[in-house]
């Protein structure tokens, strides 16, 4: 899900740019007023998670490769802003660094991964569990939130890449940037994130809540605040 | 030994796994992400590369290239050992800037 380069055209990079400098300076804000010393180190390895998280690249065999984001745990964890600037850290390293994902995309691709992600599965967390601490229900909203907020990641992402055609074309009548249209790229992302990715995202969401609710429940920010 | 030592270890263990990120799709022979082929690719998919994603695609070299030191044509063993050093400086990058803005946050406060 990290648009390179070239796929964006410039209508639509420069708004998401926009949009993400916006999460960012209300995130910084929030961490400014609410970071104390002893949870930098959580920061940090939030950021590091979803680094290497994004690093193993689930096969479709014969077909494309995806990943999960680590986003939604994030979110419960530490809470959605926090995990705005944790996957957000780790975007840019990825984007500058290594290529992953390009520099006129680093908007985008922080509004899809380190906004949609956090926002959507705190919240579908929180309203499916509803006051449950353990057992089934707990656990489908934490499979949930995670699958959840992948999946409507990717259907931003389809979305970005599916109006480019629509948007710039050359004299020729071919697409400039991202060259395939809606029908195309729309059901491509969220299919394979829908029936794949995101199974992945809500298993580690699930497993590593269940590793927390049972050695650091304390930390859990989904289980302290319930307002978003 | 303290949860957050255990979750460092953990981190340290994942990045010395990423590499079935890179063996399992060759395996599988899965290709590319949808939406992030290279040009190359792209000539291959449609017999063309779009004027603008040639121009935007070649704006940012990056030092490390897909998380692989060797280039492309590199072997499998080079893959291996780029990505779990990838995985190692990614965990230093992110961590020292998290440090800087936790630093630089918490100066403004005062």
């Amino acid at each position: 899900m990290h648009i390179p380069d070239g796929y964006l055209s410039p209508q639509t990079y420069v708004p998401f740019w926009g949009v993400s400098i916006g999460f960012w300076s209300v995130a910084l804000k929030k961490m400014k007023k609410e970071l104390s010393v002893k949870h930098v180190p959580y920061l940090a390895m939030a950021a590091a998670f979803s680094f290497l998280i994004m690093m193993f690249n689930v096969p479709i065999p014969g077909g494309t490769t995806g990943h999960a984001v680590g986003g939604g745990i994030i979110a419960v964890l530490l809470g959605p802003w926090t995990a705005v600037i944790a996957v957000s850290v780790s975007l840019i390293v990825q984007a500058l660094v290594f290529g992953d994902g390009g520099i006129t995309a680093i908007g985008a691709n922080c509004f899809n991964m380190a906004v949609v992600i956090p926002f959507v599965s705190y919240w579908v967390f929180n309203l499916i569990r509803g006051n449950f601490t353990g057992g089934s229900r707990f656990n489908i909203a934490a499979f949930l939130s995670g699958w959840a907020g992948l999946s409507v990641a990717s259907i931003f992402a389809g979305f970005e890449f599916g109006i480019q055609p629509l948007i710039a074309s050359g004299a020729d009548g071919r697409p400039l940037y991202a060259p395939y249209p809606l029908s195309v790229a729309l059901p491509a992302m969220a299919l394979e994130h829908m029936m794949l990715f995101s199974v992945v995202e809500g298993v580690v969401t699930l497993l590593l809540l269940k590793y927390f609710m049972k050695h650091e429940p304390e930390l859990i920010h989904a289980l302290k605040a319930k307002e978003a | 030994m303290t949860t957050q030592k255990k979750l460092w270890i953990g981190l340290l263990i994942m990045a010395l796994l990423t590499p079935i990120g890179v063996i399992l799709p060759d395996k599988l022979k899965a290709g590319s992400a949808w939406g992030e082929w290279g040009p190359e690719e792209i000539e291959k998919l449609l017999g063309y590369v779009p004027e603008g994603l040639k121009k935007l695609s070649e704006l940012w070299k990056a030092p490390v290239p897909d998380y692989n030191f060797g280039g492309e044509g590199a072997s499998m063993t080079v893959q291996v050992i780029s990505y779990i050093a990838s995985g190692i400086i990614g965990i230093l990058a992110v961590g020292i800037v998290i440090y800087v803005l936790s630093r630089v946050l918490a100066k403004n406060e005062k």
